[in-house]
């Protein structure tokens, strides 16, 4: 009857969304009167995946066949399915991210299991099952009721507080059945910048528009971000210009983050970009044009030049060191 | 294998599903005690994404042959976006008429659609930009049983097989697959299209089916709608005073 928390690893360690997911679960398990067990797929550190006992997890599934340290959704979903049945699991905990949402949805089909995507708070269990998710890309909310006896949460980052203890989970292998089906895609060519902090991830982002002016101007910005340990971003021209790389391109039609927070550099603010960011905690803005509307969704700003600003800020940054 | 592949290419189906949203600058309310959209003043356009989906459709239709078959699960009122989707370049169309109630209801009325059609390709959206699941693809391919893939940046189809790149977490992978397959597409897979004038006459002809829904299950809900609470008033700092705002967002925020 356990909830289960699908973890995504990076390099065999659970990534930091996946912990927050485990939290999540840990609190529903509390909510339901039931315990909370993690899955994780592929090679795996294994005191990283005991560490989420940390984090309210008692129980952790590992299933350690070298085929599934690759990212494939469809075995993933399949593995889910066959541990919600072993577990007998009623409620699925999932990190909103690309591959949370197709392990999702293929699980979704396979158990004939509700799924509400985008969930930013706790549920309300009395009687019936609530949650509120986000809607229209942050503008606005949809409290659900989900119906089916599984029920499937793919939670956003920052839907709880996250409180760590010094508890470990018990690490048990797993093994599934795998079936060759899933394996069928050949996989060419990875590009991954390893050393980046990724931008779902990340707690602070440093982001830059046109404002910057060029490729060639990003060094101050970078400078910047270095020093707050920030991942990059842009808006979606400077990423259309080739000013930046694609994966960079926060907005509607890009990535959309939620770090704790966000500054904004030489960025207008179209709503386009907004409903890219409105997850944030705290939004900085840092633009010469006083009437640029993204003053109006900020919590700080500065009205001025970013390349007078910015290393008087990575200045300040260093200082504090 | 040649004369076979060349006849596969040849017959190449192709399924476009697209969502009818509000325009990404929108200012959503809500009306009847929180209970439905404020659609009073709202412009409806095919989702961003699913355009996207719809311009590499037309594209390989006209590099490969085959057919493009547009498909919407929604009420008359998308009928307007459907003919644009056709002025585009699709050659006929498919209305579910029902309302999109939850995904798994959305992606079942899908698969019926496709299982009976036999599509090679079935491509939408990497998501909705109204519930912003980024689900319905996959739901698609389990429920048809064949591979599902997203969000693709780029895509080829040579004979069976389609090459593709799709964003990972921070970076992109390219994988090659046998086709059946369904994609939620997202840019720089093509480039939008905007229809021409010929495109929009021959839209006025061409079939837009409207079918009525298979029965299905809904397991969620939507009970209520809010928005978010209004921001407070941005603080400004100077730009004489920059390094303020670092003192500021360690003891005041407390985020650095």
């Amino acid at each position: 009857m356990s909830v289960l928390i699908f973890v995504e690893l990076d390099n065999g360690a659970v990534k930091k969304t996946s912990l927050e997911a485990v939290a999540y679960g840990a609190e529903v398990a509390k909510l339901t009167g039931t315990t909370a067990t993690v899955l994780a797929l592929g090679k795996a550190d294994v005191s990283s995946l005991a560490q989420t006992g940390a984090f309210g997890a008692t129980k952790v599934l590992h299933a350690a066949d070298e085929k599934l340290t690759h990212e494939n959704s469809l075995a993933y979903a399949d593995i889910l399915a066959q541990a919600v049945q072993q577990e007998n699991s009623k409620v699925v905990i999932i990190s909103k991210s690309g591959l949370g949402d197709a392990v999702a949805a293929r699980a979704s089909a396979k158990l004939k299991a509700g799924i509400v995507s985008g969930v930013t708070e706790l549920p309300v269990v009395n009687g019936s099952f609530t949650v509120k998710r986000s809607i229209y890309t942050g503008k606005a909310f949809s409290n659900v009721e989900v119906k089916s006896d599984i029920k499937i949460l793919v939670v956003k980052k920052n839907a709880i507080e996250v409180v760590e203890s010094s508890g470990t989970a018990a690490v048990e292998n797993f093994g599934p059945t795998l079936r060759d089906s899933d394996f069928q895609a050949s996989v060419g060519a990875v590009e991954k910048a390893s050393s980046e902090l990724s931008l779902t991830e990340a707690d602070i982002i440093v982001s830059g528009g046109r404002g910057m002016k060029g490729p060639e101007n990003w060094q101050p910005l970078l400078d910047f971000a270095k020093a707050l340990g920030a991942a990059t971003g842009c808006s979606k021209p400077v990423s259309d210009l080739d000013w930046r790389p694609h994966h960079e391109h926060i907005g509607q039609t890009g990535i959309k983050v939620a770090p704790n927070l966000y500054i904004a550099c030489g960025i207008s603010g179209a709503i386009q970009h907004l409903a890219g960011v409105n997850g944030s905690k705290y939004i900085v803005v840092i633009n010469k044009d006083p009437e640029a509307p993204f003053f109006k969704a900020a919590d700080y700003g500065i009205v001025g030049d970013v390349f007078d600003v910015l290393p008087k800020l990575t200045k300040a940054v260093e200082d504090l060191k | 294998m040649g004369f076979i592949h060349r006849l596969l290419t040849l017959i190449m189906k192709i399924l476009v599903c697209i969502t009818n949203v509000p325009d990404t600058t929108a200012k959503i309310t809500f009306t009847d005690n929180d209970t439905k959209l404020n659609k009073a003043g709202v412009q409806y356009i095919i989702g961003p994404y699913d355009d996207y989906a719809l311009a590499r459709a037309v594209e390989l239709k006209e590099q490969l042959g085959g057919s493009v078959t547009v498909l919407h699960v929604g009420e008359a009122d998308a009928d307007p976006q459907i003919r644009k989707a056709l002025a585009i370049g699709a050659d006929d169309a498919i209305r579910i008429n029902a309302d999109p109630v939850d995904s798994y209801f959305t992606a079942a009325q899908i698969a019926h659609v496709a299982a009976e059609n036999k599509y090679d390709l079935i491509l939408m959206g990497r998501e909705s930009i109204d519930f912003n699941s980024g689900v319905v693809h996959g739901l698609v391919g389990e429920m048809l049983g064949i591979p599902s893939y997203s969000p693709v940046m780029k895509l080829d189809i040579d004979g069976t097989t389609a090459t593709l790149a799709r964003e990972i977490d921070g970076g992109k992978e390219t994988l090659s697959a046998s086709l059946p397959l369904v994609l939620g597409c997202q840019e720089p897979i093509s480039e939008w299209k905007i229809p021409n004038m010929r495109g929009i006459m021959t839209a006025r002809t061409k079939p837009l089916n409207v079918v009525e829904p298979v029965s299905g299950e809904v397991l969620t809900s939507p009970e209520k709608y809010s928005l978010p609470a209004p921001k407070g008033a941005c603080k400004m700092i100077p730009a004489a005073e920059a390094e303020t705002l670092i003192k500021l967002l360690r003891t005041e925020a407390k985020v650095i």
